[in-house]
């Protein structure tokens, strides 16, 4: 399947078209992390039934922006001991982890950075980049409460890629194509396409649909866990390890880890639009169907999900360590085998 | 110069340099890290060459990898047990072998570089190489594809067995 990409249809291919597509995601990663600063401030304080910020701006949708500015002034602390340089580089390898993952995300029909076709595989190799960074500052800060962080950081990625990878390996299997784009387009037509109800086909497909449904889940949890999100957020918990990885970071760096964590939290959020909830296709076949609605209704899917982290967040306690390797290594990944057999039969039989 | 000439060398300086760094640098965890630049940098080089696949597998293992090489180098750095773990400068007689080792392959090397007559096939669009080695996988190098899988399955038992409780 060719991949159209509007900006080649009007700039052809050169250097100016290139960067656009490079830099276009940027932008919508500078905008999409103020909104979602401001929605997390908002929606905890709902939860917790306060006002949150009200003092910035009409209901204080400025506070984002109050934010921003106040971290730009503050000082940029190097600790003396720190490893230098691995400490400066740690929160650009982070960025860049959760920033690579942008070029294979289908944002509209006609809007995706590079259309490879190992786009599912790509987005999950690098997703553990971002793992690295956070050992990277963990251990470079030279405190024994970062190096914490970034060990418990390792062994949760390390634990929670193989039931991530599941559910992605058998999405894979049904759609028969890495192409996120090509997912996309086999998700057409109504919401009963979407993989999260077992893909397009007859009425043969309804006992998968269990499955499926159960791997949105697993994958949901799994990539909680990869964004270091509460539940599974032992890598920072505040109230055991004071900030996790990134405590001795201040500045303009801590606003790079930060801004780091809600890239990663769209990546995921996205992988999962894209694979599970029919990625830029509007629910209701036809209707608002076409290329600039796509890029709504994968940002308005993209961005439920990350309210349903957020929601998660300000409502479940902590997981224990022993806790969090129990889930993810007795549950999850013996429910994600049971699923990905299911899926393959089902695709043999088909 | 054109593009690909461009990011062919400096694909290459990145490996070489950071490769020359594993090697050099005392400090253990420096010398992971920089592994993790020369492995992406050898990545590069086949998205260069083509084999994408190929490439983003070498992302997925090498990084993960070296994540849990770093585990071990946390271990035996000086932030957690307060043991200063360095690796060491080599005696005099080690450094002869070792620079007599570097002369003999880097002679073999070169003069096989020379003596061999290169073809340059043309460079032509590549299909999908993923479905490619899948079907080469399950048809020609069945066998090989098999052993590797017992070697797999046999590591996880062995590790099942490590990690058992004694009764």
């Amino acid at each position: 399947m060719e991949n159209v990409n509007f900006l080649y249809e009007l700039f052809g291919k050169n250097i100016i078209s290139v960067t656009l597509i490079v830099s276009l995601p940027l932008v919508f990663v500078l905008i999409y992390a103020l909104i979602a600063i401001l929605a997390e401030l908002k929606v905890s304080a709902w939860i917790q039934e306060r006002l949150g910020p009200m003092r910035t701006g009409p209901w204080g949708i400025l506070q984002p922006i109050a934010e921003v500015v106040k971290l730009i002034q503050k000082e940029d602390i190097t600790p003396d001991k720190s490893s230098k340089l691995l400490y400066n580089l740690a929160p650009f390898v982070i960025f860049t982890g959760a920033y690579a993952a942008f070029a294979v995300i289908p944002f509209s029909e006609y809007f995706v950075p590079s259309g490879i076709n190992l786009g599912l595989f790509y987005v999950f190799a690098i997703g553990s980049i971002s793992a690295l960074g956070i050992v990277m500052g963990g251990w470079a800060s030279n405190n024994k409460y970062s190096l914490m962080g970034a060990m418990r950081s390792v062994s949760q990625l390390i634990s929670y890629e193989i039931p991530a990878a599941m559910a992605i390996l058998s999405v894979v299997v049904l759609a028969s194509s890495m192409n996120m784009q090509e997912i996309n387009h086999q998700q057409t037509g109504w919401f009963w396409n979407w993989n999260l109800f077992g893909g397009p086909g007859s009425w043969t497909k309804i006992w998968i649909i269990p499955f499926t449904v159960l791997l949105t889940f697993i994958y949901f949890i799994s990539s909680l866990a990869e964004t270091n999100r509460v539940p599974f957020d032992i890598p920072e918990g505040e109230s055991e390890l004071v900030a996790g990885f990134h405590t001795e970071y201040s500045g303009m760096k801590f606003a790079m880890f930060f801004f780091a964590e809600y890239a990663n939290m769209f990546v995921v959020a996205a992988i999962l639009t894209t694979i599970f909830l029919g990625g830029w296709n509007s629910p209701f076949d036809t209707f608002l169907q076409g290329p600039i609605w796509g890029s709504f209704w994968f940002v308005l899917k993209a961005f439920s999900v990350v309210l349903v982290q957020i929601w998660i967040r300000w409502t479940l306690p902590r997981y224990r360590v022993d806790q969090l390797m129990y889930v993810g290594w007795k549950v999850l990944l013996p429910l994600s085998f049971v699923s990905f057999l299911a899926i393959s039969f089902y695709v043999m039989l088909k | 110069m054109d593009l690909i000439t461009i990011g062919f060398y400096f694909l290459a300086a990145l490996t070489i340099v950071f490769g020359a760094i594993v090697v050099i640098t005392k400090n253990i965890m420096h010398s992971a890290f920089s592994l993790l630049f020369t492995f992406a940098g050898i990545a590069g080089l086949y998205v260069l060459m083509q084999a994408d696949f190929l490439a983003i597998t070498q992302i997925m293992i090498y990084i993960g990898g070296i994540l849990v090489l770093i585990i071990f180098g946390v271990m035996l750095t000086t932030h957690i047990t307060g043991v200063d773990v360095r690796s060491g400068t080599l005696g005099k007689f080690q450094m002869i072998g070792a620079v007599m080792m570097m002369i003999v392959i880097a002679v073999s090397l070169i003069v096989v570089f020379m003596s061999t007559r290169w073809f340059l096939a043309e460079s032509q669009p590549v299909e999908e190489t993923a479905p490619q080695i899948g079907n080469l996988l399950l048809t020609k190098y069945l066998l090989a594809f098999e052993a590797a899988s017992m070697l797999l399955l046999i590591a996880i038992v062995g590790a099942a067995f490590i990690a058992r409780k004694h009764k």
